[in-house]
């Protein structure tokens, strides 16, 4: 069974890392990412199952990982070799379609009693992520045990990882619904209040996500409504989503701090005489969701931030060169926002992230932010279109794992998922808009999709 | 030689291409036969001693006044307030006509024994002038002498210590203007009056006022109603004007305003080519202008814009007047139209004009795509008298390169207009009430109109604004050679080509409409019958 394979491998990764130079995801063809035979994961343990992978995307974690451009700090948490892919949607032995939510916590590592984060249901915040019956691993898709999305093979989960996916969710909606939690998790963790003021930068699939997040949950009552949402994007698609999913206004980069400006009356420290863009300003928004994780995110996040205000990395930042002085200067709250766990709502209750996600995804039908599949034969051009995703007018890029037994001369095994819009030759499936114009308009009277669960 | 009026050219077989002017390129288009050409009058002779002139006039005021001399007098406070770096242009040669005027000024009062002397630059809600342009307009003499001690100002509309509220008119426009010129003894104003549109009760109500007063005549309504500026009676700008001048003047406030009108010798001997009709180039006009093509093919527009910016035109002083504001006014008027008239028999389909690098909003700056549209529909489409040059329903065909690019010291509020305003709308109303006074109040353009060289926060809402007639009349806009976003941007169309765009105007106008271009430089005003 064919899998894709990370290995710890000190030459190709530094060929990878050389290799990314190039542009984001070139490391992938060269580095320590391999195709190979291998044999499904053992059940670790009771309260393990099998799951058999039908999309899993390609994350920017991933692409930092496949270029070398990883953090070392996760070397603790991570065992090698792993198969990657961390969102996922499989489909169990039993037959049920499940979504996986990849954190390996204490739950999912025999640990008993947990720790306190796992406790409180902050499963992302799990201190014991390299102890237990299972060898180090931050999530599935990084750990030697489980196995991971991108893979024939399949992987195994434990049941507390396991979220049952309505019928009437595509493959395409499900498989964004791990990215969306996270999105969610940072939305809700940033504490917003009525009318205040919110910059997303970056819109790709994390930002898209926010901007979604921020709007399903702000209209179903969960967090307080902002009074604007600029959202600083690259790309004409992404600022056509963004401003689809709810934005206030979604801008070329480099007019988002006027926006902020003009929206909240701030000055600016810019000198106006010369011809720059413009410089940190005095005022700004309340919130800021970095969702790129790049100093010069990370730099244009604290330049456009009201003193005392939030400024959340939902981007996975790596070692960024970034002059603090203005969050010192500002007294300006950085927040980390890694993964999902248990929500406080506006209410006062309690919600698994996941569940909210799965919310998030119908309320907007984000199974069109799936751009594009392709089998794991071709990970290189997977991986190569994932990195330049943006400039290539898409959003998220996808394995496709539903036809291994087409590719293998057997027939479909004709489970509820399976059509032909796989590719049994081998070839990516682009996921035209009129596709996904065709579904939203077919969505139910609450915003879900009202299509069945075929694709 | 005494110079040719103004004509209409018909175009036929043996008609040459015709300039048209592309930002800080020009182009030779081969128009349609049976196109009218406009062709402004030659430049009129210059008066041979401009220096007697203005002290004539200054002696021999019109109107109720008294010659300037027996208006000074020791211990008085005397304001001398100036246009300001949008006129003339290009701007001209040195000595600048308001430095030849200002000299002779400021040299009665030296006479007169006055020492409480204050210059103001009449910015209204424009830019201030750097150090450099107020040497250019004043001389350097006027400069060193006022500058250094802090006696050279530039009017700050937003400087509530220096404004006084006048009052209200009948039709309860609030007057506030400068207070160190409304309480001072004597209020002398020095006009370059470089279109019929400048000058009069304008120079005083409209340089020297506050956001809270322009906005009564700055707005959709009024400028929908100006038909046209250039013809002040059937100007709502001029008549709102006009009644604050007349409130001005009875509060108290004693004006003497000096108007001075200039030839249209608007471009150096190297480009004389712009300023002769095409059939009558000679093999020199030929060469430069093919030499000139060709060089600016090559080169980068940042480079371009610079050379063009470094021109100063041979204008020269052919009238001035002065005295009481509106019997100066009259003459002032009657000399720029004997200097810029043409007749117009008839109204066309289809109206072309080639746009230059500059406008009254962008000298040494970026011609920003607003500052097109507002140098096309704005000002060239308002250069008629008694009916626009292009019918109701028409079209309107701008030659410019219209880049989306702005020049954020001078124009911020414009790319936050251009950014968040008209992608919004481009309903000069709608935009007026959605959007004008968070502009004209946002600290942010406040503190650059004070302190940097910023034009003030709602200055391109009324850019856009002096649209309102043309967007009101015009069938269509299209834009050949411009960027097609920003010309998308502000509604228009884009097209590639003058053939192209005359393909497109056919949608509206039928398949064989009238073509009428007008022709500049020099400028002229349509008298359009």
């Amino acid at each position: 069974m064919r899998s894709l394979v990370f290995e710890r491998n000190l030459p190709r990764f530094a060929a990878s890392r050389l290799a990314s130079t190039l542009g984001s995801g070139r490391g992938a063809a060269v580095g320590p990412l391999r195709l190979l035979d291998t044999e499904p994961p053992a059940l670790p343990g009771p309260g393990w199952v099998r799951v058999s992978p039908l999309l899993s995307g390609i994350c920017g974690s991933d692409l930092a990982t496949l270029d070398g451009r990883s953090s070392r700090y996760f070397e603790h948490v991570v065992s090698f070799p792993f198969v990657p892919g961390h969102e996922v949607v499989g489909v169990l032995e039993t037959g049920g379609r499940v979504v996986i939510e990849p954190v390996l916590g204490c739950a999912a590592r025999g640990i008993d009693p947990p720790c306190p984060a796992c406790a409180r249901g902050q499963l992302g915040n799990c201190e014991r992520l390299a102890f237990g019956h299972l060898k180090p691993g931050l999530q599935t898709g990084y750990c030697a045990d489980t196995g991971g999305g991108w893979s024939h093979a399949g992987l195994v989960a434990h049941e507390s990882q396991l979220h049952p996916v309505p019928d009437a969710f595509l493959d395409e909606d499900a498989v964004v619904v791990e990215p969306v939690a996270c999105a969610t998790h940072a939305v809700c963790d940033a504490a917003l209040g009525g009318g205040e003021t919110v910059a997303v930068v970056g819109a790709g699939t994390l930002g898209l996500a926010v901007v979604a997040a921020v709007s399903a949950l702000s209209a179903a009552g969960h967090v307080a409504a902002p009074g604007a949402l600029f959202v600083g994007a690259r790309y004409p698609h992404q600022r056509r989503l963004a401003g689809e999913l709810g934005a206030t206004a979604a801008l070329a980069p480099d007019q988002l701090g006027r926006a902020v400006r003009r929206k909240t009356g701030s000055l600016s420290m810019a000198d106006p005489r010369p011809r720059r863009p413009g410089g940190p300003l005095t005022g700004g928004a309340d919130v800021v969701f970095d969702c790129v994780g790049s100093a010069d995110s990370i730099g244009q996040s604290l330049a456009v931030v009201r003193p005392r205000g939030r400024v959340v990395l939902v981007g996975m930042p790596g070692r960024v060169h970034v002059d603090l002085a203005p969050l010192w200067h500002r007294e300006v709250r950085l927040l980390g926002a890694y993964a999902y766990g248990t929500e406080r709502l506006a209410s006062g209750a309690t919600a698994r992230t996941f569940d909210l996600a799965f919310e998030v995804v119908a309320a907007h039908g984000l199974g069109r932010l799936v751009s594009a599949t392709y089998p794991i034969e071709r990970f290189e051009e997977a991986v190569q279109h994932a990195g330049a995703a943006g400039r290539r007018g898409s959003v998220k890029v996808a394995f496709d794992l539903r036809h291994k037994e087409a590719r293998h001369g057997e027939q479909p095994h004709g489970d509820a998922h399976g059509d032909a819009h796989g590719d049994a030759h081998g070839g990516e499936q682009r996921h035209s808009d009129a596709r996904h114009l065709a579904r939203s308009t077919t969505s139910g009277r609450d915003g879900r999709p009202s299509t069945g669960g075929t694709s | 030689m005494t110079p040719r009026p103004g004509l209409v050219l018909e175009v036929d077989g043996s008609t040459p291409p015709t300039l048209f002017w592309h930002g800080e390129r020009f182009v030779l288009e081969k128009l349609p036969e049976g196109s009218r050409v406009i062709y402004a009058p030659e430049p009129l002779v210059p008066l041979e001693d401009p220096v007697g002139a203005i002290r004539h006039a200054l002696l021999h005021p019109l109107g109720d006044r008294d010659p300037l001399p027996a208006l000074l007098w020791p211990g008085m406070r005397l304001t001398v307030c100036f246009d300001d770096v949008s006129l003339p242009l290009p701007p001209m040669q040195a000595p600048d006509v308001r430095q030849l005027v200002m000299e002779q000024v400021l040299d009665m009062a030296a006479e007169a024994g006055v020492d409480d002397v204050v210059l103001v630059a009449a910015l209204a809600l424009h830019r201030r002038m750097t150090e450099a342009e107020l040497r250019h307009a004043l001389g350097d003499r006027i400069y060193e002498a006022f500058a250094p001690s802090g006696l050279l100002t530039q009017h700050d509309a937003e400087d509530p210590d220096n404004l006084v509220h006048l009052g209200t008119t009948g039709k309860g426009e609030d007057v506030e203007i400068n207070k160190r010129a409304a309480t001072s003894d004597l209020l002398v104003y020095v006009n370059i009056n470089l279109v019929a549109m400048d000058g009069g009760h304008k120079s005083v109500a409209t340089g020297l006022a506050s956001y809270r007063s322009l906005r009564h005549h700055h707005n959709p309504k009024t400028m929908v109603h100006s038909r046209s500026f250039m013809d002040a009676p059937s100007s709502e700008l001029h008549s709102s004007n006009w009644r604050m001048g007349r409130l001005i003047a009875d509060s108290g406030v004693k004006v003497f305003q000096i108007e001075t009108t200039l030839n249209t010798d608007t471009f150096p001997r190297q480009f004389g080519f712009l300023q002769r009709r095409e059939w009558e180039w000679s093999v020199r006009d030929r060469a430069m202008y093919a030499a000139a093509a060709a060089a600016l093919d090559r080169t980068p527009p940042r480079v371009a814009r610079q050379v063009f910016h470094s021109i100063r035109a041979p204008h020269a002083l052919v009238s001035v007047q002065a005295g009481e504001v509106e019997a100066v006014h009259a003459v002032t008027t009657a000399n720029i139209w004997k200097q810029q008239g043409v007749e117009v028999d008839g109204q066309t389909d289809i109206l072309t004009m080639g746009l230059p690098y500059i406008s009254p909003y962008n000298v040494n700056s970026i011609m920003n795509p607003i500052l097109v549209a507002c140098l096309g529909l704005g000002y060239f489409f308002n250069l008629y008298r008694g009916q626009p040059l292009v019918r109701r329903g028409g079209v309107v065909i701008l030659h410019h390169p219209t880049p989306w690019e702005f020049h954020p010291g001078h124009h911020p509020s414009y790319i936050d207009f251009f950014e968040e305003v008209l992608s919004d709308t481009t309903d000069p109303v709608e935009i007026s009430k959605t959007y004008e006074e968070s502009f004209a109040t946002d600290p942010w353009y406040v503190h650059l109109y004070r302190t940097g060289h910023a034009y003030h926060g709602v200055h391109p809402f009324y850019m856009w604004y002096w649209c309102a007639h043309a967007l009101d009349h015009l069938g269509r806009v299209i834009v050949v050679g411009g960027d097609p976003a920003a010309v998308r941007r502000m509604g228009f169309s884009p097209a590639t080509r003058l053939a192209d765009a005359l393909e497109m105007a056919s949608d509206v106008v039928g398949r064989s409409p009238t073509l009428t271009h007008l022709h500049t430089p020099p400028l002229l005003l349509a008298d359009v019958r």
